[in-house]
């Protein structure tokens, strides 16, 4: 049914082989471990989890940068695969990608100009429309004034304007989704806000989809309608934006937005409650649920033998924990 | 063996000493770079009372890590201008030379802890080890006394013993963060800089280290200077906040009263910038840049992007006492 998703994930497989003397397997780095999401055209969703929760791999297999396990991903009515050429031409001619380090995302010898005409050159955009686009694409990331802007390089820009630009090669195809890789992490607090509203403005106004990756709970609520958790390579929760803020299920994402400081000098005064422990490895991880045994609720006999399936407590807002069950 | 130093004539020397731990006063410090000098940390005074906490704040290239180095006097090479000074416990220790300051000051009163605890700890050697290497270095004391201090502070920061005896990258980035602390607390220090702690690590592993700190704050009643970016953090620690700009100090008062209603234009700009989980509330951006420490604009260094500047804006306001809070700004001229 072209059209009415635009990417869907089905029980989607992302492992890693360890290797033991070269050649050995010693096991897998399950990065992502069966998800499944959907995603409509237009719609916007972030993907908030620790570092190794997998929310990179899961990315980058949606990019066919990393290869799939196991599942399969459905793009704009097609199944992709990256181990084709073709798809994979296909699949980022239509897919725009913000990386986290805009320094390292961005190649030091080329200006402006030729970093923003290199997309275009490479999926054959007629040479007479370049110059048009690439003006476009600039005034809208407000890299203005643009004639200023073309002949510097990547080292001339402060960190703010160079994200900007990674945002403007991201869009200059036209794409129908973009997924953006923690774009704001390595950025000023004060420049944060400004990219990640000209991110959301780009969004509304192209009407495209954005899939947003963070480890920043506190700026998903500005910019996305749709939340996913993520701990141990799987999606915990999926609810609302406002929703989930107000009234989390999953005892991970409960945790999660109580560790969260807002500023306020009371902070000082009292500890707050963080479950013991870290996250667990993904060679083995625990059995059942994940998060079990670091969680104050879990049920002996239950959470620890049996993975919880994904369970609907409320209209558009599911959970994978037996509590609900 | 190890080699016993000749004794050093100690700088402190009555233990219990009252008054301000830490007394900055017109602190400077300018880099040289090949077009010309920038001032990184210009005329920065400030006190901090006993058993109180300090948050620097400030966005990257206020100078807020130059002012922490400049403390504990870890200075690159092309240092221009190093001058002011800075009274720890009383004593002027901008006076003392390189080898008095690195022998009596430096890790001993005055410790810091490192942004990236992954690059700042050793590979090759055990982590016990390097904990206990302070008291070894500075404090003489025998091997077994050392790494029984090294267990006793394991145990304050939370850190399993038996982590003694592995290798830094045998940790996970929270543990090895916890091990830094662990060597800055070893020597008992009257000041602890903390130079964004936390800012690489995830949300829970960054609630348990402030829960520690806080921990340790309460038990030890250890003064810490707090340097971060990360305005909705550094409320977890700070009692006393100070906010940098463009090199220069331009709002320093107590926490209660900057995290709810921030006096000088940027903070308040800042402020407004710092999304919110738990309530409604839009954040806002500050346009513009800050601007360059090479040339820096006459007069207040922030009228560019100030919504709130008028005439006066273009001379340089000083540090105006606003009911006991200090600020830099014309508008609070009659207090």
């Amino acid at each position: 049914m072209p059209g009415e998703l635009l990417l869907s994930a089905k029980d989607l497989k992302t492992w890693f082989e360890l290797k033991r003397w070269g050649f050995l397997s010693a096991g897998f780095v399950r990065a992502v471990d069966g998800i499944s999401f959907d995603l409509k055209p237009s719609e916007s969703i972030t993907i908030v989890g620790e570092s190794g929760s997998g929310k990179t791999s899961l990315l980058r297999t949606i990019l066919g940068l990393a290869q799939i396990t196991g599942g399969e991903i459905t793009f704009d009515g097609k199944i992709f695969d990256a181990r084709e050429v073709k798809d994979l031409a296909w699949m980022r001619a239509h897919v725009g990608f913000v990386q986290q380090d805009p320094y390292g995302a961005l190649p030091p010898f080329m200006d402006i100009r030729k970093i923003l005409s290199e997309p275009l050159l490479i999926n054959k955009v007629p040479k007479e429309e370049h110059e048009k686009r690439i003006r476009d694409a600039m005034e809208e990331v407000r890299l203005i004034p643009v004639d200023d802007f073309l002949p510097k390089y990547p080292h001339m820009l402060s960190g703010g304007q160079q994200q900007r630009l990674v945002i403007a090669r991201a869009i200059i195809l036209r794409p129908k989704l973009i997924v953006a890789d923690e774009p704001v992490s390595m950025l000023d607090a004060s420049v944060r806000v400004e990219i990640l509203e000209l991110l959301s403005n780009i969004q509304k106004s192209h009407n495209m989809s954005i899939i947003y990756i963070t480890h920043d709970l506190s700026s998903v609520r500005y910019f996305s309608e749709r939340v996913f958790i993520m701990y141990a390579g799987k999606i915990v929760e999926k609810a609302n934006t406002r929703e989930l803020v107000q009234n989390p299920l999953h005892p991970y994402a409960q945790v999660l937005l109580n560790a969260i400081p807002d500023p306020d000098h009371e902070n000082a005064k009292k500890f707050k409650e963080v479950p013991p422990g870290e996250p667990p490895s993904l060679v083995n991880p625990p059995s059942g649920c994940r998060f079990h045994p670091r969680c104050p609720h879990a049920i002996e006999g239950l959470c620890n033998t049996q993975e919880p399936p994904e369970f609907e407590p409320a209209p558009h807002h599911s959970v994978e924990c037996w509590l609900y069950k | 063996m190890r080699k016993k130093n000749k004794e050093v004539q100690k700088i402190w020397s009555s233990p219990d000493f009252h008054g301000p731990v830490l007394k900055v006063e017109d602190l400077r410090l300018s880099f040289r770079v090949p077009v010309g000098a920038i001032c990184a940390v210009d005329g920065i005074s400030f006190e901090l009372a006993s058993g109180r906490s300090l948050a620097v704040l400030g966005e990257s290239g206020s100078g807020k890590t130059s002012l922490g180095r400049a403390i504990l006097r870890l200075l690159p090479r092309n240092v221009l201008t190093y001058t002011g000074k800075v009274f720890l416990e009383g004593v002027d220790i901008m006076k003392l030379s390189d080898g008095r300051f690195r022998q009596q000051v430096r890790w001993v009163k005055i410790s810091m802890v490192t942004q990236a605890a992954m690059n700042s700890l050793n590979p090759v050697l055990k982590v016990g080890q390097q904990v206990a290497e302070p008291l070894l270095i500075h404090e003489q004391m025998e091997k077994d006394e050392a790494y029984e201090r090294a267990r006793e502070v394991f145990r304050t920061v939370g850190v399993p013993l038996d982590f003694l005896n592995r290798y830094a990258f045998e940790l996970s980035g929270g543990m090895r963060q916890r091990v830094i602390i662990a060597m800055a607390l070893i020597t008992k220090p009257a000041l602890i800089i903390l130079d964004e702690p936390t800012s690489a690590l995830d949300v829970l592993t960054q609630a348990n280290i402030m829960n520690a700190l806080k921990r340790i704050k309460q038990e030890l009643n250890a003064n810490f200077m707090l340097i971060t970016h990360d305005i909705a953090t550094s409320s977890e620690l700070a009692d006393e906040v100070a906010c940098m700009y463009a090199g220069q100090l331009v709002e320093h008062g107590s926490a209660a009263r900057f995290y709810h209603e921030p006096l000088h234009p940027y903070s308040q700009k800042l402020m407004a910038s710092v999304p919110a989980l738990h309530t409604e509330k839009r954040p806002d951006f500050i346009p513009g840049q800050p601007p360059s420490l090479l040339n820096p604009p006459k007069g207040c260094r922030f009228a560019d992007r100030c919504h709130k500047r008028f005439d006066r804006c273009h001379e340089e306001p000083p540090l105006f006492n606003c009911s006991g809070e200090l600020v830099k700004c014309w508008l609070y001229e009659n207090g």
